[in-house]
C-alpha cells in the first residue's frame, strides 16, 4: 500500500472513530471538535502524550512527597510533627508516623515512580509525542487504542488513588508485594483491601501498557514515512520501539502471577502458599511456593528497568547529538547495544533472587548473563562521551540534563557490577547499596532523561519555551542533591544496613548512621523544593512562556521540526515530508545541518551517501 | 506556628528567585537570542568543571567521613573472600568511574560552544568501538570469574563437623533450635505449632526432638563452622549476618541453608570495633510487615569451654512443654524483648 493510500485510509478511521466527523478528509484541516474531543477524550497522539505527562507529573508529586515523609521518619526518628497528624490522621498519632503507615508510604512511593510516572509518565508521554512525529505518520496506528490506553491508565491512577483512602490503608508489602505478607490480611494491615485495589490497579495499568505498546511497535514497522528505513530512524524511536516490545513480552507474565495472587488471596488456592501459622493459627494451605511469585514478578521486574531506561537513552543519545552539534558516535552499535540489552533482559531476572535459596549452579549462569549487560551499557556510554568529543556544545536546559543522565548512569552501572555479582550480593542484598544503585541507575536517571525530553520537547508540544534560569537552578539542584543524597547511601549498604527500616536507632550494627540519615533527609526535602519549582515552571509555561518564533528552534534534522509551531492532528499540513538522510547529519562537510528532508547531494551520492 | 513561618519563607524565596529568572528572560531577549546562549554557556561550561573538581574532592571526603562507620571488616571466613572481591570490583569500578565522570565532564567544559569553533564530523569508528567492547569484556570475565568461585565455595556442603543449628523467622522475632546432644534435629510440621509450648511444631512422637532445646540467643562456637537450617512460620523472612556477610531468605514451606565459620569471638569483637556494646546481630532483610525493623536477634561467639558450659545448662523444649503450663510459656523465646517492643508499637497505633 502507498504511503499516501495508508493516510488516507488512517484519516477515515480518525474521522469515523469521532462523532462528529466531518465528512470530508482534507489533510490540511484538523478537528477543532469541542473541548471533550479535543482535550478530553482525544484521539491525537500529541494531547494523549501532555495526558500522560501531566498525569505522570502528578503521580510523581505524590510519590515524591511520600518519599519526604518517610525521610522525615528516618532522619528525624525523634522529633514529632504535629502537622503530619493533621494530614495523616490515625497514621501521624502524636505526629510520628506509625510503621503501617512507614511501609505504605515506602511501598506507594515504588509503585507510583516504578509504574506510573517512570512507565507510563515518560515513554507513554513521548512515545506518543515522537513516533508519529518522527516516523513520519500523521497519528499512531489505532489512534482509538492509543485513546484507550491512555484511559486504562486513568483508571488505574484512580483506583490507586483510592486505595490511599480506605480504612485499612493501602497495600503495604513494598513495591514488590510478596506472597504471603500480600496475600494475607492477617499477617498485614496494608493486605486486606488495599491489596486488592492494587492488584486491580495495576491490572489495569497492564492493560494500558499493552494497548501501547502494541500500537507503538506497529506505527514504527509500518507507518514510517517515503524514505525512512529502519537504519535512518533516530535513536529515540529506536529505544521506544524496544522498550514496546519488551513491555509487551513481559506484562502479561506480571499479570498472569498477580492473577495467581487473587486466587491465593479469594478463592482458597495455594500458588504461593504453603505451612502457614499465621495469627495464632494453622492455615490449610500446603504445597505452594512462595518463590514462584518471584519468578513470575521480576520476569517483568527486571525488563521493567530497561521499560525504564531506554527510552531515557534514546532521548539523550538523539539531545546530546543535537546540542554537541555533531552525529551520534556509532549509530549502528547504539542500536545493536539496544538490542542486545532487550534480549539480555529477558535472561537475568533471578539476579534479584540470589539469597532466595536459588539453586547456585543456576545462580552462576544469571551472573555471568547479568555482568554480560555490562558491555553494551558500556559501549553505549564511551559513545556518548564521544559523541561530545570535539563537539561545539549549546548548553541548553535538555543537554544538561543529558550530561546528568551520562554521569549518574555511569555511576549507578558500575554498581550494578557489583550487585549481578552473587557472591557481593549475599552481602548487599536488600541493604542500602541496593537502594543507592537502583536510584540513581534507574531512578534518578531515568528522571534526568525525562527532563531532557520535556526541555527538550516542550517548545514541540506547546509552542512556547519553559524559562532557562528556572532550568538552570533546577538541574544544578538535583543533580548535586541527587549524589549528596545517594553516593553516601552506598557506605550504609556496605555496612549491612538493611533497607525498609522504619527505625534503626535500637540496633547496634546500624544507629552510627544516624547523623548521616539527618543528612540526606534535609537534602531530600531540598531537592523536593526544587522539583517543585520545575513543576511550577512547567505549568507556567504552558501559558505564559515565551512563545516560539520560528519551526525548529534547535536547529534540529528530524521531522518532527518540519511541522508548524501548533501542529493540528495530522502534523503537517501538506503532505508528508519524504526523508533521504539519517537523522545525524550535523556539521557534516562544513554545514551545521542538514535536515533529513534534503536530498543527497551529488557529491554525497558518490560517497554512498549515509 | 513556626511552621506557617517556614512555608512562608520558602514561598518568598520561590517568588524571588522566580522573579529573578523573569527578569533574565527580559534581559536575555533584550540581549539578543546568540549573545544570553553565549552567556549561559560560559556560566554552565564552568559549573560543569567545577561539578567534576569539587565531586571529586566530595568522593575522596565522603570516603574519609564514612569509611570508619563500617565496621572492622568481615567476622567470617568466607566474609574475608566476599570482602576481598569487593576490594577487586572496587578497585575495576573506580577507576573506570574515575576516566569517565572526568571524561564527560572535561570534554562538556572543553568543547563548549565558541565562535568560530567547528564541531568534527566523526560519525563511527570500527576500531574504537571495538576496543571499549572487548576491554570491559575481559574485565568482565575476570570478575565474574573470580565470583563465581567464591560463590560456588560459599554455596558448597558445609563440612561434616559443623554444627548445626535450626533458625525459623515469624513476625517479628526469630526462633532458635538446637539439635541437642544428639546433633540431629527432630522433625517438625506446622499444624503442631502451639505458641506457648511448640513455638516450630515440634513433633513429640519423633525420639530426635526429646534433645532438642529453643534458646533466645544464637551461640555459636569460634573458629568452628556453623550450619544454619533456615525457615519461616508466617511470611517471607531474611536472615542477615552483616559482620558475617551472610544472608539467606526465609521462606515457608522451603527450608533453605547457609554455612560460615566465624573468626572472632563476641568479646575479641568489642576490641577490634573499639565498641564495648558490640554485638552480633541478626536482622531481618526482607520486608515482613509492620514490625519487620525490629525483627532482631543477638549472635554470641565464644570459646568452645564456654559454649559448652552453656549448652549444658539448657532445657530441652519436650521437658518445657510437658511440665505445667505457666513455667513453660515464660521460658519459650516469645516472652523476650524484641517481641515486646514489637508489641507496643503494634498496640501504640
Amino acid at each position: 500500500m502507498s504511503n499516501e493510500a495508508t493516510l488516507h485510509s488512517q484519516q477515515e478511521v480518525m474521522h469515523g472513530a469521532a462523532a462528529h466527523g466531518h465528512g470530508h478528509d482534507d489533510h490540511e484541516h484538523h478537528h477543532e471538535g469541542g473541548f471533550i474531543s479535543k482535550y478530553v477524550f482525544s484521539m491525537d497522539h500529541k494531547t494523549i502524550a501532555k495526558q500522560f505527562l501531566i498525569t505522570g507529573i502528578l503521580w510523581a508529586i505524590v510519590g515524591a512527597f511520600f518519599s519526604v515523609l518517610f525521610r522525615l521518619q528516618l532522619g528525624f526518628p525523634d522529633t514529632s510533627f504535629p502537622w503530619l497528624e493533621s494530614i495523616l490522621g490515625h497514621w501521624a498519632k502524636g505526629g510520628h508516623i506509625s510503621p503501617e503507615a512507614y511501609y505504605a508510604l515506602v511501598t506507594m512511593h515504588g509503585t507510583i515512580l516504578v509504574f506510573f510516572v517512570l512507565t507510563a509518565g515518560l515513554s507513554g508521554t513521548f512515545s506518543n509525542l515522537l513516533i508519529p512525529l518522527q516516523v513520519g505518520a500523521r497519528d499512531m496506528a489505532s489512534p482509538f487504542m492509543n485513546m484507550l490506553s491512555y484511559w486504562f491508565f486513568f483508571m488505574a491512577s484512580c483506583v490507586m488513588m483510592c486505595s490511599l483512602f480506605v480504612q485499612t490503608g493501602p497495600a503495604s508489602g513494598g513495591w514488590t508485594s510478596y506472597p504471603p505478607l500480600s496475600a494475607l490480611g492477617d499477617a498485614s494491615i496494608g493486605s486486606k483491601i488495599g491489596m486488592d485495589l492494587w492488584l486491580t490497579s495495576m491490572a489495569l495499568f497492564v492493560v494500558s501498557q499493552l494497548l501501547g505498546g502494541l500500537n507503538y511497535i506497529s506505527t514504527i514497522l509500518n507507518m514510517r514515512t517515503k524514505g525512512m528505513s529502519m537504519t535512518k530512524l533516530p535513536l529515540t524511536i529506536w529505544s521506544f520501539f524496544f522498550t514496546a516490545v519488551l513491555g509487551v513480552l513481559s506484562f502479561p507474565v506480571l499479570l498472569s502471577g498477580f492473577i495467581l495472587l487473587l486466587f491465593d488471596r479469594h478463592a482458597g488456592t495455594s500458588f504461593y502458599l504453603s505451612e502457614l501459622f499465621v495469627a495464632g493459627k494453622a492455615l490449610s494451605n500446603e504445597g505452594g511456593s512462595a518463590i514462584l511469585y518471584q519468578h513470575l514478578f521480576w520476569f517483568l521486574g527486571h525488563p521493567e528497568v530497561y521499560i525504564i531506561i531506554l527510552p531515557a537513552m534514546g532521548m539523550v543519545s538523539e539531545i546530546l547529538a543535537v546540542n554537541a552539534r555533531k552525529p551520534i558516535f556509532g549509530y549502528l552499535a547504539m542500536v545493536g547495544s539496544m538490542f542486545a540489552i532487550a534480549i539480555l533482559a529477558f535472561l537475568v531476572w533471578a539476579h534479584h533472587m540470589f539469597v532466595t535459596g536459588l539453586n547456585p549452579f543456576l545462580g552462576a549462569f544469571f551472573v555471568l548473563l547479568t555482568l554480560l549487560i555490562a558491555v553494551p551499557s558500556a559501549i553505549k556510554v564511551f559513545n556518548w562521551i564521544t559523541t561530545i568529543w570535539r563537539g561545539n556544545i549549546r548548553f541548553t536546559p535538555g543537554m544538561l540534563f543529558s550530561i546528568g543522565f551520562v554521569s549518574t548512569f555511569i555511576s549507578g552501572g558500575l554498581t550494578g557490577i557489583w550487585l549481578g555479582n552473587s557472591s557481593i550480593d549475599i552481602h548487599l542484598h536488600d541493604t542500602y547499596f541496593v537502594i543507592a544503585h537502583f536510584h540513581i541507575v534507574m531512578g534518578v536517571s531515568a528522571f534526568f532523561g525525562t527532563f531532557a525530553g520535556v526541555y527538550h520537547w516542550f517548545p514541540k508540544m506547546f509552542g512556547r519555551y519553559l524559562n532557562n534560569t528556572l532550568s538552570y537552578i533546577h538541574f544544578w539542584i538535583t543533580l548535586l542533591g541527587a549524589y549528596l543524597i545517594f553516593w553516601p547511601m552506598h557506605y550504609e549498604g556496605m555496612a549491612g544496613m538493611p533497607r525498609r527500616y522504619y527505625d534503626y536507632s535500637n540496633w547496634e550494627s546500624f544507629k552510627q548512621f544516624g547523623d548521616l540519615n539527618h543528612f540526606i533527609s534535609i537534602v531530600v526535602i531540598i531537592v523536593f523544593a526544587a522539583q517543585l519549582m520545575f513543576v511550577f515552571n512547567f505549568f507556567y509555561s504552558i501559558f505564559k512562556g515565551r512563545k516560539l518564533t520560528t519551526t525548529n528552534p534547535w536547529s534540529s534534522t528530524t521531522l518532527e521540526w518540519t511541522t508548524p509551531i501548533n501542529p493540528g492532528h495530522g502534523n503537517w499540513p501538506g503532505e508528508i515530508p519524504e526523508v533521504y538522510r539519517w537523522p545525524y547529519d550535523y556539521s557534516k562537510d562544513g554545514v551545521d545541518f542538514i535536515p533529513q528532508t534534503v536530498p543527497l547531494s551529488k557529491d554525497e551520492e558518490a560517497a554512498g551517501g549515509h | 506556628m513556626s511552621g506557617y513561618l517556614a512555608v512562608l519563607v520558602v514561598v518568598l524565596i520561590f517568588i524571588v528567585i522566580f522573579q529573578i529568572a523573569k527578569a533574565s528572560e527580559y534581559v536575555s531577549i533584550l540581549k539578543g537570542e546568540k549573545k544570553s546562549r553565549q552567556q549561559s554557556n560560559r556560566v554552565n561550561g564552568f559549573l560543569m568543571i567545577s561539578f567534576l573538581v569539587l565531586g571529586l574532592i566530595g568522593v575522596y571526603y565522603c570516603n574519609e567521613l564514612l569509611r570508619g562507620k563500617m565496621g572492622s571488616g568481615a567476622a567470617s571466613e568466607q566474609g574475608e573472600g566476599i570482602d576481598s572481591m569487593i576490594m577487586w570490583t572496587l578497585i575495576i569500578t573506580g577507576i573506570v568511574f574515575v576516566i569517565t565522570q572526568i571524561l564527560l565532564f572535561w570534554f562538556a567544559f572543553k568543547y563548549q560552544e565558541k565562535e568560530g569553533q567547528k564541531a568534527f564530523y566523526f560519525p563511527h569508528n570500527n576500531k574504537l568501538e571495538l576496543i571499549w567492547t572487548v576491554i570491559p569484556a575481559i574485565a568482565l570475565t575476570v570478575l565474574v570469574a573470580i565470583g563465581l568461585r567464591h560463590w560456588f565455595r560459599i554455596t558448597s556442603e558445609a563440612p561434616k563437623d559443623a554444627m548445626i543449628v535450626e533458625i525459623t523467622g515469624k513476625q517479628f522475632n526469630w526462633l532458635i533450635r538446637y539439635p541437642g546432644k544428639d546433633g540431629q534435629l527432630g522433625r517438625k510440621f506446622f499444624k503442631n505449632i502451639n505458641e506457648a509450648t511448640n513455638p516450630v511444631g515440634q513433633d513429640w512422637d519423633d525420639e530426635l526432638n526429646k534433645d532438642d532445646y529453643m534458646a533466645t540467643e544464637m551461640h555459636l562456637v569460634v573458629n568452628k563452622p556453623v550450619k544454619l537450617i533456615i525457615g519461616s512460620r508466617d511470611v517471607i523472612h531474611d536472615v542477615g549476618l552483616s559482620h558475617f556477610r551472610m544472608k539467606m531468605d526465609a521462606v515457608p514451606g522451603i527450608p533453605t541453608t547457609l554455612w560460615f565459620t566465624p573468626k572472632y569471638t563476641t568479646a575479641e569483637m568489642k576490641v577490634r570495633e573499639d565498641n564495648p556494646d558490640f554485638v552480633y546481630e541478626i536482622s531481618c532483610d526482607q520486608m515482613c510487615g509492620a514490625g519487620h525493623y525490629s525483627m532482631k536477634a543477638n549472635i554470641v561467639v565464644e570459646t568452645q569451654a564456654e559454649y559448652d558450659a552453656w549448652a549444658a545448662k539448657q532445657k530441652t523444649q519436650f521437658d518445657l512443654a510437658h511440665e505445667s503450663a505457666t513455667p513453660a510459656a515464660a521460658a519459650t523465646p516469645a516472652a523476650d524483648s524484641t517481641q515486646k517492643a514489637v508489641a507496643v508499637n503494634v498496640v501504640k497505633h
